[in-house]
């Protein structure tokens, strides 16, 4: 199935392109879980501008990790105020970012990191933290990509993709709603024709975003409804085209070559196109997503990934794996069901609250 | 699902398989590895932590280290503590109430509640024949209740009409009195996916089972998730009180840890696996067999001990006996296909054969599961007992009346003559080359006769067990990777677990 991969493997240089879009600070208000939550939360993150744009998700994302983690944290305990880690405290920090999903070798390789530095005023939560975030941070910031259009491509392609489940329908959603809010046309078109009211679905995004939907009969063939959306997208003009496909299991090749095909498809009309390739990856995925990524980026030619479901209990700590193993971009992450629930992937935010997760329980 | 985390666990205890002594830095060293790949298969930490420390325990027990065959002691060890934590016997749904009894979906956004719920309903319906009405609570999530309503549409149930400006109590009071006034069997309410930090949300279901007071709250959760998932089902379990799991995806390459954690820390039974996109790819799940597969551990001694255990012995002995001579009818093919279900059917068969999990996806999505046997088996019950004998007898009109019979088509009939005449060669040029010895056969069948020669020494071609010899000729032929090209040429090491033949894999 490679001969279907691209030459493209970068994401278009973001050079000559737009604005980077910067939220114009959406309050994130999807719900108030702080108040009813059992736990204090953890020490707040130093740099208050970060915080403010992305307090209440980091506030949850490092506030669910629960009893499980306290128990086993209990490592860390000894070390407090000495100059260096001991292993029993390496163990309880690899534990702890196991159980944040980043795997076993990511795990053990930053926390054997951590051992090797010197703590001059003493390890305590915060600079135990700080240590780690800025373990963590080294390797995800070179995959910190915002999502860039543009604006040669007529329309600039984005193919959305991923496994069932994991929130494309919501995302494409969303991402019109981002661009339509900043200017840009967009078109939707609903290549899952094969759930259950999945058209429906895109469809209702495309009226809450005013944007076009192009749409197939349940059950039409994927690459032709991707194909008509394209012919439609260029004859509109419009700026963007963002193609929605059914979740399938990437084990399940005769859904993986349909992918291809549509992939194809729109390489055949414009052979830059799709501009983009973006798997959605559910953030509660574990070890699982490895294998996604592998799998989707020979039929579909990633060029970058959003992450969801960053609002629940889950850490999604497999990126840092993922970032070390494929360096794939991070574009996004979804933080919530309302429309402006995306936000921009910022690794230092990110590592901090994988970091804190486990700090703040010692 | 399973099939990689057998692979790596097979890894693990590679290196104990057949050591003759043991100490405590082998034992450990072989734990780190099952460690490694319990985590990497998603297995949540404090599950892995409990599990190897228990397993540690007793593998380092004196007796177990002086025993005879301290490697295989450990791997049972091992077998047994996985057989522990996917739980004890089958759980059916608990539906035996006054109707309507109410069964409660709830679970994450996308782990696949309302394909579930579609699933289920029809399951209910086709299976256990009872009238089912479906509601969706989802408010929440566009078009959620017109994927239902096709579900439903589908599945041929009814599916509660949707009203403007519903909160799901108040569909769920709705719900209640159709179903008492439809006098259906069983509601099922499908909530909107929910993130358990979400306090309102949270204390939204547990009003909704306040409500309805289920008889089954089942928590969908998806088979590809990571640490997160303890996390998810002790939350659930904590805020409505599950009563059971329903694991989805379970068709993918996940390694299926979650499932082992979520059963272990809830004590919530796993009820059913989601196994396709298709409405009917509900499976009800069975420990054993999932134990079974995990057990496989890619292992030929396995394999060779169930042969043993299935194949009677007098069976063995008829079998060898025809097959010395050269005979073989539709009736061998037939008690040849039994065994081979026996032994657990292709599944069964492939979770035991080493490196197979990628092959066997491409069987599954070929079609060739344990239906297909039972196809077979209708087929040839159509025979007369004449045809079964005179297998030449079948010309196109008895084909007809034998496809009509089975409920299958022409073609499958032909498909299974043409893969019986091939057999049937084969048996004809064994029995020519081979032939005059059945009771070395009969122990080469698992018959019970310290066979050890036999099998794994010098009659390396002969066939091996005759319930395998049936794969080579099965449509689309084993991909030739098979050990020996096909079951034909017996398997490596057919002959180790009695013969003492010590066969390092």
């Amino acid at each position: 199935m490679i001969f279907f991969r691209r030459k493209k493997k970068e994401p278009p240089a973001p050079v000559e392109a737009e604005e980077k879009p910067q939220p114009e600070n959406p309050e994130i208000e999807i719900v108030e879980p702080e108040a009813a939550e059992p736990e204090p939360p953890s020490p707040e993150p130093a740099d208050d501008s970060e915080a403010e744009k992305t307090g209440g998700w980091m506030a949850r994302l490092r506030s669910g990790l629960g009893k499980t983690a306290r128990k086993i944290s209990a490592g860390l305990a000894d070390v407090i105020g000495k100059p260096s880690l001991d292993a029993a405290a390496v163990e309880a920090i690899e534990d702890t970012l196991i159980m944040a999903d980043l795997g076993m070798d990511a795990a053990s390789r930053l926390a054997g990191g951590l051992s090797k530095r010197p703590f001059p005023d003493g390890v305590n939560t915060e600079s135990l933290a700080d240590a780690l975030a800025e373990e963590i941070a080294a390797i995800l910031r070179p995959v910190e990509k915002p999502l860039a259009v543009d604006d040669t491509n007529r329309p600039h392609v984005i193919l959305m993709v991923g496994v069932n489940g994991s929130g494309k329908t919501t995302t494409a959603g969303k991402l019109a709603e981002f661009f339509q809010s900043r200017g840009k046309s967009v078109m939707l078109a609903a290549a899952d024709t094969f759930r259950a009211a999945a058209v429906e679905q895109l469809r209702v995004w495309g009226e809450r975003t005013a944007t076009p939907v192009i749409t197939g009969e349940e059950g039409a063939d994927a690459a032709a409804v991707a194909f008509r959306a394209l012919e439609a997208a260029v004859a509109d003009g419009m700026d963007i085209l963002i193609i929605d496909t059914a979740g399938r299991l990437q084990a399940r090749t005769e859904l993986m070559d349909e992918l291809a095909k549509i992939h194809r498809v729109i390489g055949k009309q414009d052979e830059t196109a799709p501009h983009d390739s973006i798997i959605v990856l559910d953030g509660t995925v574990g070890q699982n997503a490895l294998s996604q990524v592998k799998a989707f980026s020979e039929v579909a030619g990633l060029t970058g990934m959003i992450v969801t479901k960053l609002d629940g209990s889950a850490r999604g700590g497999v990126v840092v794996a993922l970032a070390e193993e494929y360096g794939l971009p991070i574009h996004a992450i979804g933080v919530g069901e309302s429309k402006d629930d995306l936000q921009p992937f910022e690794a230092d935010a990110f590592a901090m609250a994988l970091a804190s997760s486990h700090t703040g329980k010692v | 699902m399973f099939e990689s985390l057998s692979e790596k666990l097979g890894g693990a205890l590679d290196a104990l398989r057949g050591r003759g002594a043991l100490s405590e830095a082998d034992v450990d060293a072989a734990l780190g590895e099952v460690r490694r790949a319990l985590i990497e298969a998603d297995v949540a930490l404090p599950v892995v932590k409990s599990f190897i420390a228990s397993v540690r325990q007793e593998a380092v027990g004196q007796a177990v280290l002086k025993s005879v065959k301290p490697g295989q002691m450990v791997i049972k060890i091992v077998h047994d503590a996985l057989v522990e934590t996917l739980g004890p016997g089958e759980a059916p749904l608990n539906i035996n109430r006054p109707a309507p009894v109410v069964i409660l979906m709830v679970g994450l956004q996308g782990s696949g509640k309302t394909t579930t719920t579609g699933k289920l309903a029809r399951l209910l319906k086709s299976k256990h024949k009872k009238s089912v009405l479906l509601a969706s609570l989802d408010v929440t999530r566009p078009a959620a209740r017109e994927q239902l309503r096709i579900l439903g549409g589908e599945a041929e149930v009814s599916v509660l009409p949707e009203k403007d400006g519903d909160t799901p109590i108040g569909i769920t009071r709705r719900a209640m009195d159709a179903a008492r006034l439809q006098s259906a069997d069983i509601l099922i309410l499908d909530t909107a996916g929910r993130t358990t930090v979400d306090e309102a949300l949270m204390a939204e279901v547990r009003d909704v089972s306040a409500a309805s007071d289920p008889a089954e709250i089942l928590l969908v959760a998806d088979a590809l998730t990571g640490q997160d998932a303890v996390v998810t089902a002790e939350a659930f379990k904590d805020a409505v009180g599950i009563t059971g799991i329903v694991l989805t995806r379970a068709d993918g390459d996940s390694r299926g840890g979650a499932a082992l954690s979520m059963r272990k820390v809830t004590d919530c039974p796993i009820k059913f696996l989601g196994v396709g996109e298709k409405q009917d790819a509900l499976e009800e799940f069975s420990p054993e067999r999932m134990a079974g597969r995990i057990l496989g551990m890619g292992d030929i001694v396995g394999l060779v001990e169930k042969a043993a255990e299935t194949i009677e012995e007098e069976e063995a002995k008829r079998m060898a006996d025809r097959m010395a001579k050269g005979q073989f009818d539709m009736n061998d093919f037939l008690s040849q296909l039994r065994q081979l279900r026996k032994m657990g059917g292709m599944g069964g068969l492939m979770g035991m054969l080493p490196g197979i999990g990628k092959m066997k996806n491409q069987i599954e999505a070929a079609g060739m599961d344990d239906r297909f046997f039972n196809r077979q088996e209708a087929i040839i019950l159509s025979m007369t007992k004449r045809e079964r004998i005179q297998v030449a007898l079948l010309n196109a009109s008895r084909r007809k009346r034998i496809a009509a019979g089975s409920g299958t088509s022409v073609q499958e009939v032909n498909k299974l003559v043409k893969q019986y005449q091939d057999m049937a060669k084969m048996m004809k040029r064994f029995g020519k080359m081979g032939g005059g010895n059945p009771a070395a056969l009969a122990s080469m069948f698992g018959g019970g006769a310290p066979a050890g020669g036999a099998g794994a020494g010098g009659a390396g071609s002969a066939p091996g067990l005759p319930g395998l010899g049936g794969m080579p000729g099965m449509p689309g032929g084993m991909p030739g990777g098979m050990p020996g090209g096909g079951f034909r040429g017996g398997l490596p090491g057919l002959g180790m677990p009695r013969g003492g033949k010590k066969k390092k894999r």
